[in-house]
Formats: structure tokens, C-alpha cells, sequence
């Protein structure tokens, strides 16, 4: 959810939109904004799961230092989402253990 | 190899400072930063700050951080974003990864202002999405505009805990509970009454046990804890929640400062284990370290300690008397003091104290 109004911030300012396909969906994202806040403001918590067992990891830390937020990029695995801008037509998908690299298509 | 006066690791409140007051006394300075942005956590930090006057008591975070990147940018300091610093070599040489590629810069001072990490705790269920450090929660909503989610539950009533939970219902969000082992709220009264205020249940004298949900947070199990801290599981409750922060402290980042072979002491009031240092705030031959590094504070005194260490390395490089150079360190003294007094303080300023005549006596206690 969007923080649109704040007290002390004020209104958040109009920003260009960027599309961006998370796992074959369509979301919206704002210009200048890391990938796990577009993530974030659709709703999207779980950006990955571990190698052995399966489990979800998403945000932990959020600046860039944990790794626990890892997903493929545009083909390129173990990327920080939460320190990694939009780009508009960015492909994201959920990193499955250590990822793929290359393969957009599946 | 890029050849320099000081290379300042680390562009938070620290290093900034470390860097203007440097860049003041024409010492070319460079100063590396691993994020896209300079400035650390300041601007997350969108409260007003403590203390006096000219500690810019009454600014708000994140303008302080605006002022600090103004006044480097006006020193002629440069600053290198993207820039990780992984290792520190003899003769002052220091790896660093900028934009992809490594290279290495020589320096003849260094100040390591590498801030802390947030502490992190393991229990059933913690690795959860949706669990997370109150400073990712702090990031999310004052930075990025973006709510992590609407029921949170706060482990932690340090100042940490009680001002991002009080961030959190500032841009929209239900803090349903905050949670502290110890017996007392660690942070100021005037945070936590504000958190009072807002009927917000604090538990003192319990922790979390567990995290439920299936691939994200959907609750969390407290329980009291005795007074060896131990939870009593037979007491258990739940409490529905979507997200959990961890306020839990600190820890110093003190890998370069290992690499560059100091000592280093353990204490607990500054968050773990810091590089022994002396008076002006240096570890090692050349090499300076300066805020949350050297003890975990505030940015107010990481501010003042950075302007120390860039006013000592000008000093050893021999770009202001020896005069002017002690009555520049003084007045930091006095202001740093002001700081580390009250009740909080003071645990602080004995701390310091103490690393400083543990570092004197390793030198034989020759001053």
C-alpha cells in the first residue's frame, strides 16, 4: 500500500509510471523507485524461496545489505531488489533456490 | 591506483562530517559510499533530533542529512557512490569495487565510517516474509512512500522501537503491539509516552516466541519471560499481525577495522565489539574510525566524532597548526560531552573512557 498523505512528509509528489512484469503479471511501479517497494505496494511479500526446503524469504533488511530479497532480473539472478531501480518492460521473477540465468521464456 | 590525501569509507552522518570539516582544511578527500545515494540513514530518519542547539536539536532528520550533502558538495570533497571498500592492505591501500570494476586507492589517512548493521533475532517462523528490521519497516515508509504492512508488531522499545512505531502509525499503519524482554522501556519517556498516548499496548517482560503464517507473517505468538529471560511457553498468546520489525540493537561494522589489525574490546553499551581507539579517535597507524564503528550512538554524536577524526587526520597531514588544530578538537570535546551526559549519556561516556585507557595502556600508556 502506497503512502500517499503523510503528516509530516506531506503529499507524495506525481511520479512516472513504469511497467513492470513480476512473474508474468503486470504492476505498476513509479519512476526511481526500487523494485521490492513496487513489489511492496502490490501487495508482493515473497520474492523468493530457498534452495533445500523450499520456504519464502522476502524484504529483511532493506538497504541493500542481507540479500534475503534476491530475484532474477532480466534474466540475472541474485539481484537486490530492495536496492535496484524499475526500469520500464524490467522482467522479475520469483528466484527459485540459486535461479536461472538467461531464461526469460519459461 | 587513485592517490589521496584521506579516503573516508562510509558517507552517513560520520563520514560526511568527517569529510567537510577536511575538505574545509584543503585536504583532498575522497569520500566512498556503497549506496546510490550518500547521506546513510539520516534520511529515513524524519523525526527531530535531541540534544542543544548547535547538535541541530529540533532539525529533522532527513533535513540534516540535505544540509550535510550541501556543505560537502561546497568543500570540493568527492564523493564515489556505487563504491564498496572490501579490504584494507599494508601501506594504507584499500580495495574497492566502483560501478563493477576494483581498483585500489592509496591513502595517506584513512577514517573508517562504516555505521552498524541492525541486530537480528531466530525463532520459530523468523525468516518469514513480512518479518523484517525497523529500519527496513523506517526505509520503506519515510523513503520509498510504501507501507511493508498494516498490523505490525514491534520487538524492541529502545529509541529505534518507539520512533519507527511511531512512524509506522504516521503513515497509515496499526502498530498492534510493542514488545520488550526487559522490565522498563529502554528508549527516552518522551517517545514512549507518545506511544502510550496512542493506545498502543506495550508488553514489558515479554518476547516473541514464534511466527505463524504460511508464506508471509499472518501472527505472532508473546509469552512472558522470567527473570533470566526465559519465555514461559504455558503463557503463551497470540496476537493477529502481518508484520513483525526487529528493533533489537545494534552491532558495530568493524571488519575493516580487523583487517587493519586493531584490537578490539567488547562492550556492551556500545553494541558489541569496537576497535580500541585513542583521544582523537584513531585505531591504527594512519587510520581513524569515527561514529557507530567506534560504539553505536547517535548520528549526533557520530557528526561530532567524524568532525574530530577529519580535524585529527588534517592535523598528522599538516593542514592547520598545532594551536588552532587543539582548539578545533576541544570545542568537539566540550559538544561531544554535552552529548554523553543525562542518563542515558553518561553509560556512553564511560565506555568511551574506557576504550581509550584500554588503548592507552597496549601503547605502554605513553601518551
Amino acid at each position: 500500500m502506497r503512502i500517499i498523505k503523510h503528516p509530516i512528509l506531506g503529499d507524495v509528489k506525481e511520479k512516472k509510471k513504469v511497467n513492470i512484469n513480476v512473474d508474468n503479471r503486470q504492476v505498476e511501479a513509479l519512476e526511481g523507485e526500487p523494485i521490492a517497494a513496487a513489489l511492496m505496494a502490490a501487495g508482493i511479500r515473497a520474492f523468493r524461496r530457498t534452495i533445500k526446503t523450499g520456504e519464502p524469504r522476502g524484504v529483511y533488511c532493506g538497504i541493500g545489505q542481507c540479500n534475503d530479497c534476491i530475484m532474477e532480473v532480466n534474466g540475472v539472478p541474485n539481484v537486490r531488489t530492495c536496492v535496484t531501480l524499475v526500469e520500464e518492460g524490467m522482467i522479475i521473477r520469483t528466484q527459485i533456490g540459486l535461479g536461472k540465468s538467461g531464461d526469460l521464456d519459461d | 591506483m587513485i592517490n589521496t590525501e584521506l579516503l573516508i569509507i562510509g558517507g552517513g552522518p560520520a563520514g560526511l562530517a568527517a569529510g567537510i570539516e577536511a575538505g574545509k582544511l584543503n585536504v583532498k578527500t575522497i569520500i566512498v559510499d556503497e549506496n546510490s545515494l550518500p547521506g546513510g540513514q539520516l534520511f529515513k530518519q524524519i523525526h527531530k533530533f535531541f540534544g542543544s542547539k548547535e547538535h541541530k536539536a529540533g532539525i529533522r532528520g532527513n533535513k540534516i542529512g540535505e544540509q550535510l550533502l550541501s556543505e560537502v558538495s561546497e568543500t570540493g570533497v568527492e564523493v564515489y557512490l556505487n563504491t564498496r571498500a572490501w579490504g584494507i592492505f599494508d601501506d594504507n591501500i584499500v580495495g574497492i569495487v566502483k560501478d563493477g570494476k576494483t581498483e585500489k586507492i592509496k591513502a595517506k589517512k584513512i577514517i573508517l565510517a562504516t555505521g552498524a548493521s541492525e541486530n537480528a533475532l531466530a525463532f520459530p517462523g523468523s525468516t518469514l516474509p513480512g518479518v523484517m528490521t525497523a529500519g527496513a519497516a523506517q526505509t520503506f515508509i519515510n523513503v520509498h512512500r510504501v507501507l511493508p504492512g498494516k498490523k505490525i508488531v514491534m520487538i524492541g522499545t529502545g529509541n529505534v522501537g518507539l520512533i519507527t512505531s511511531y512512524q509506522l502509525m504516521q503513515a497509515g499503519a496499526e502498530v498492534v503491539a510493542i514488545v520488550e524482554a526487559a522490565p522498563s522501556v529502554g528508549g527516552y519517556d518522551v517517545h514512549a509516552n507518545k506511544i502510550r498516548r496512542a493506545g498502543v499496548p506495550i508488553y514489558l517482560g515479554h518476547t516473541i516466541v514464534e511466527a505463524q503464517g504460511n508464506m508471509e507473517v499472518s501472527g505472532a505468538i508473546l509469552a512472558p519471560v522470567d527473570d533470566k529471560f526465559k519465555a514461559d511457553k504455558s503463557k503463551s498468546f497470540f496476537i493477529d499481525c502481518d508484520t513483525i520489525c526487529f528493533a533489537v540493537g545494534l552491532t558495530p561494522r568493524i571488519e575493516l577495522a580487523q583487517m587493519a589489525n586493531s584490537p578490539t574490546i567488547y562492550i556492551s553499551a556500545l553494541g558489541g565489539h569496537v576497535p580500541l581507539h585513542d583521544q582523537k579517535l584513531k585505531i591504527a597507524d594512519s587510520i581513524f574510525a569515527a561514529g557507530d564503528i567506534a560504539g553505536v550512538e547517535e548520528a549526533s554524536t557520530a557528526m561530532e566524532e567524524g568532525r574530530l577524526a577529519g580535524v585529527a587526520a588534517a592535523i598528522e597531514l599538516g593542514k592547520i597548526n598545532q594551536v588552532d588544530g587543539i582548539e578545533k578538537v576541544n570545542n568537539i570535546y566540550q559538544r561531544l560531552a554535552k552529548l554523553r551526559s543525562g542518563q542515558f549519556g553518561m553509560k556512553r561516556a564511560l565506555a568511551k573512557e574506557e576504550i581509550i585507557r584500554k588503548e592507552l595502556e597496549l601503547r605502554g600508556g605513553v601518551e
